[in-house]
């Protein structure tokens, strides 16, 4: 009776609980069968404001409600820069320093500024949003708001009117002067003032200001009172930066500075309207209620932030004044035929909400992602086997498995390398001495990346032959492209040279059989790496037999991401493992990684290894600002040349992307530059619903076998109490 | 007993800053102020101007424990550890290192932390115990025997094993209720049948081992003789009299655990994605914010306290014999 109740009940739970057709559907019953997109998230986004944020997750949401004027191509390759809110790409206007107009193709050196006019489309109009709610006379309804009333919101569902403008170029400059604001702290403002005309100065000026309300405020309200008083940052110009008209807007950079484009087409140069500014900066909106641009993003794209739970659930809706966009019509060779054309020119976006699950552990992850309840996956190395398996040619396809259930594998190159650096400031590894020279290219021989990333990336991954991954202006394929202190070319692929080269490069830098041709003293290196846990100790010892086939003793200095990243900033190391994800497919932004005024050491820049080459910089300056063409890569051909040689880093890899996305999800292209395809996506809601039903079909007898193994196991107790209860007593 | 709970609540103090100072010791030994400003703002790009500026704005720009460039009291007063510490104790947690509010996420994240715990607590107290007095009742014998033996099997697998078997089975191979995942409301329920399940399979065998322990220590006395000499029922011998008084040692820990409950399950909360307490903590531990950190450490501190003076309050009302005197 009781296991029967304790059934009955489960029972009734599960459908009080709404689960329907499949019990195990973590969905509302009520979303069912609508057009919902379902993803997932691992990490809290730390802020969704567009001037701060700089990681690909956080990205991964602003970018589908932000437009900046750029974006990449949906589907071509190598990446293409197109118009996004831009009516048209900027072209830049030279100028020298008495701002006389140059020639498109001027030498740098006479360029003293350039100007990027950008016209933006006229009739784009803002999501739904309170902090543009007018009255019927067109007065703002919530930028002046009592503090009490205030203390009554706590999220942006809690205004009852909405409002929306169109956009404008004023928003576009309102949003780089926030680049400079001391409360915003933007990540690339530094970068951004050595190119921006004024960016500087107008920082400085914002930071006296800044100073002067905080301690007003402060004798007001003291000093632990979160709120900031509003800097209206329109009464604040910058030199650099102006409106033209309604909808042009123009920026000067100083010098000539081509990659400037790439960054147009980041959320740091979104359009912020004034008036949100002004409605996130009311006091009271950051006292408990996170009523802040770091939570709730406004913009112009196609979908918008309507639920923000960061620690189990985020969710984007389709914004009702988004214009539309029609999807591409042009991609690449192989795109018509993955149909990936199929709904060229219609109108996007597709999806109505996209709902993101915080999921923190990979096996639930994944194993909803089996069950149908994720559109899309990437695969984790625990669920490679799983999921995808490698010829022998290195091809990677889907198992039986996956394949049976009609999911669709997607890989493309990561726009990234991770490499091993030798520290140049280094006295034994170091510099540019043949003794050190000779040493870090016989270990570049030595550490065999093809066995690093068959071992532990289950082969997503290319040996990387110098800096650039494939997929960016400068890479070369075939025998062209081979780094020669490394490999060889045979039969038409390249070949790692064999040991003993590196044995013979070894004996030339003075270290014959590993030691000290001078002393005798073996060769002692160390490695500074960053260890996680026991589940490390697998990669630790192969880094120990790569050296150890030169017979050189590595001695692996482990301590923490923290105190590693401080000794590499100090240039404390002598080798280490680090990696480089590209803001912008352009090879400068790979190539400025070895520019010696880059130094980390010296300068805090990205240049890690403190690589310093007079050559290599020089030849530097000149690549960064020519447009990709024959004469560029004719500089990058020579930089690799002396790079390879100087051998600052084993080269590494470019990691390899593998993605997984459900038979129902049409349109799914990684974009390793851009998040924002999601407008792109289309799901064919029966199919998923029948898959669904199909792969999640509940099982109930191990219901009624837990009821039955109760019953077995309490029965016969209670026949016993029931037996020694009625018993008489015995005696002793 | 007033003057015996005040008398608590004043030895609570120096416990806190106790508890606080070692935190903030163990903290900063591990991280430094421009650690934690470089996790927060990522790792490309960051000068060293953005690093002082974040300092600045979030108060650890100052000396931690000891400001040797300020007079009198400010030397104490001007330091990072007062600054953060001292409106803990008016329980004003003040924002994360990311900029929220910590009081906000404290109030919203304890609710499904509580939906989770408070069924774990109360069903696997009625179930151990009742366990626990089967086990007793059928002492020294085949029941009693394979009862034990099934307890210390179950409490040698670690929780883990029974996380990760439980969601393969019963969400992936028999599709009975969603792996992972929480919305609030009735819809809860399909969400916690699981972790509840695992929570009493996992304390299981350690809890019934221990209640059966003391059962049978109480079912060995005098009284217990005298009770069935009168002619009582067994079951009445059980529930009124060796359930009573074997509840005290039961008592001492379960009571103290109630307040705990408010801060979740740092394991299942991540496994079932359960937005809890616990894995806030874990989150903040990972984030290396100090701010969430603290407060969570300090509001735990609170409520340990807490629960134990509750355990010494409640042994007067089972016990008549002691007296807060």
């Amino acid at each position: 009776m009781i296991a029967r109740r304790l059934a009955a009940s489960f029972v009734a739970a599960a459908l009080v609980a709404g689960c329907g057709a499949e019990w195990n559907d973590p969905y509302p019953a009520a979303d069912r069968g609508k057009n919902i997109l379902y993803s997932s998230f691992v990490d809290r986004p730390k802020t969704l404001d567009p001037a701060r944020s700089y990681t690909a997750d956080e990205w991964s949401f602003i970018q589908q409600v932000y437009e900046p004027p750029l974006q990449y191509h949906y589907l071509k390759r190598p990446y293409e820069l197109i118009p996004q809110a831009a009516a048209e790409m900027p072209r830049p206007r030279l100028l020298d320093a008495e701002g006389r107009e140059l020639a498109p193709d001027a030498p740098a050196s006479e360029v003293a500024f350039s100007e990027y006019e950008i016209r933006i489309r006229p009739g784009i109009l803002y999501q739904p949003h309170p902090a543009l709610a007018t009255d019927a006379a067109g007065k703002p309804l919530y930028l002046a708001l009592p503090e009490d009333e205030i203390r009554r919101k706590y999220t942006l569902a809690d205004f009852p009117h909405t409002g929306t403008r169109e956009l404008v170029a004023e928003d576009y400059v309102y949003q780089i002067k926030r680049l400079a604001h001391p409360r915003v702290n933007a990540p690339i403002f530094g970068h951004m003032s050595g190119y921006i005309v004024g960016l500087k100065a107008l920082a400085a000026r914002l930071q006296a200001e800044n100073e002067r309300l905080m301690e007003a405020h402060a004798a007001r309200y003291g000093k632990a009172d979160p709120g900031a008083p509003w800097i209206d940052l329109r009464e604040y110009p910058l030199a650099g930066v102006e409106v033209v008209d309604r909808y042009t807007y123009r920026v000067r950079i100083r010098g000539l500075y081509p990659q400037f484009v790439y960054w147009l087409a980041t959320p740091f140069f979104a359009p912020m309207p004034v008036e949100a500014d002004r409605f996130y900066s009311q006091r009271g909106m950051n006292d408990g209620r996170n009523l802040t641009l770091d939570w709730w993003p406004i913009g112009t794209g196609p979908y918008m932030l309507t639920e923000n739970n960061p620690n189990a659930r985020m969710a984007l809706d389709r914004n009702p004044n988004f214009r539309g966009e029609p999807y591409p019509s042009e991609g690449e060779p192989a795109d018509r035929a993955a149909g990936l054309l199929a709904d060229a020119g219609k109108r996007a976006p597709f999806v109505d909400r996209v709902v993101y699950t915080r999921e923190k552990e990979g096996i639930p992850y994944w194993n909803k992602f089996l069950q149908g309840y994720y559109d899309q996956s990437g695969i984790s190395s625990d669920n490679f086997d799983h999921a995808v398996r490698v010829d022998l040619e290195g091809e990677a396809s889907l198992t039986p498995e996956m394949a049976a259930r009609g999911i669709q594998l997607r890989t493309s190159v990561g726009t990234s390398t991770f490499y091993l650096a030798f520290n140049f400031l280094d006295p034994v590894v170091g510099g540019p001495s043949e003794r050190a020279r000779k040493l870090r290219q016989a270990v570049s021989i030595a550490v065999d990346w093809e066995e690093f990333i068959s071992i532990f990336q289950n082969g997503r991954g290319i040996p990387g032959m110098g800096p650039i991954p494939p997929g960016i202006f400068g890479h070369r394929e075939g025998e062209a492209g081979i780094n020669p202190v490394v490999y060889d070319w045979v039969d038409g692929a390249p070949r790692r040279k064999p040991i003993e080269a590196a044995k013979k490069l070894l004996a030339e830098a003075g270290y014959p059989d590993g030691r000290d041709a001078a002393t005798g003293q073996p060769l002692v290196l160390h490695l500074d790496t960053v260890q996680r846990g026991p589940g490390d100790k697998p990669r630790l010892d192969w880094y120990r037999r790569q050296f150890q086939k030169l017979a050189i003793e590595l001695e692996l200095r482990t301590s923490d991401w923290n105190r590693f990243q401080e000794k590499v900033r100090s240039g404390n190391t002598q080798l280490f493992f680090l990696g480089w994800n590209a803001d912008y497919p352009d090879p400068e932004n790979f190539l400025f990684l070895l520019n010696g005024p880059q130094s980390r050491a010296k300068t805090g820049g990205e240049n890690a290894a403190n690589y310093r080459n007079p050559e290599y910089d020089r030849l530097f300056e000149r690549m960064k600002n020519i447009a990709n063409g024959p004469e560029r890569q004719a500089l990058i051909d020579e930089m690799l040349r002396i790079a390879r040689a100087d051998a600052p880093w084993a080269w590494g890899f470019h990691p390899k992307d593998y993605g997984l996305a459900h038979a129902w999800l049409k349109n799914v292209k990684p974009n390793q530059m851009a998040r924002n395809g999601l407008k792109f996506y289309r799901i064919d809601t029966i199919e998923r619903e029948q898959r669904r039903a199909e792969w999640n079909r509940p099982t109930l007898w191990p219901i009624a076998l837990a009821a039955a193994l109760l019953v077995a196991a309490v029965a016969p107790a209670v026949v016993a109490y029931r037996r020694r209860e009625r018993a008489a007593a015995r005696t002793a | 007993m007033l003057a015996y709970i005040v008398r608590r609540c004043l030895y609570a103090v120096p416990i806190l800053i106790g508890v606080n100072l070692i935190t903030f010791a163990l903290f900063f030994v591990v991280n430094t102020p421009e650690d934690m400003a470089r996790m927060q703002l990522g790792a490309k790009r960051v000068t060293p101007d953005a690093i002082e500026k974040w300092k600045a704005e979030r108060g650890y720009d100052r000396p931690l424990l000891w400001n040797g460039a300020r007079a009198g009291a400010a030397r104490l007063t001007d330091t990072i550890f007062f600054e953060k510490s001292v409106r803990l104790f008016a329980f004003d947690f003040g924002n994360a290192d990311d900029g929220r509010s910590i009081g906000h996420e404290i109030r919203t994240r304890m609710w499904p932390s509580l939906a989770l715990a408070i069924p774990s607590f109360l069903v696997g107290l009625a179930v151990y115990v009742s366990c626990a007095l089967v086990l007793a009742f059928f002492r020294a014998t085949y029941l009693d025997f394979w009862g034990v033996v099934l307890c210390v099997a179950m409490m040698s697998v670690s929780a883990l094993f029974y996380i990760i078997g439980g969601q393969f089975l019963v969400s992936k191979l028999w599709g009975l209720v969603p792996i992972s995942g929480y919305q609030p409301g009735p819809d809860a329920v399909k969400f916690l049948v699981l972790p509840v399940l695992i929570a009493l399979v996992a304390g299981f065998g350690a809890e019934v081992r221990l209640f059966r322990t003391f059962f049978l220590e109480e079912m060995g006395k005098d009284y217990v003789r005298t009770a069935r000499a009168k002619g009582l029922a067994e079951t009445a011998v059980l529930f009124g009299h060796v359930l009573k008084n074997g509840a005290i040692p039961i008592l001492t820990g379960v009571v103290a655990a109630i307040p705990k409950l408010f801060l979740g399950s740092l394991v299942a909360e991540s496994f079932f994605g359960i937005p809890g307490l616990g894995s806030y903590t874990i989150d903040a531990i990972q984030a290396q914010d100090f701010a969430v950190v603290r407060s969570m450490v300090f509001l735990g501190s609170v409520l340990t306290i807490l629960g134990y003076l509750l355990a010494d309050l409640s042994y007067t009302l089972v016990d008549p014999r002691v007296r807060f005197e």
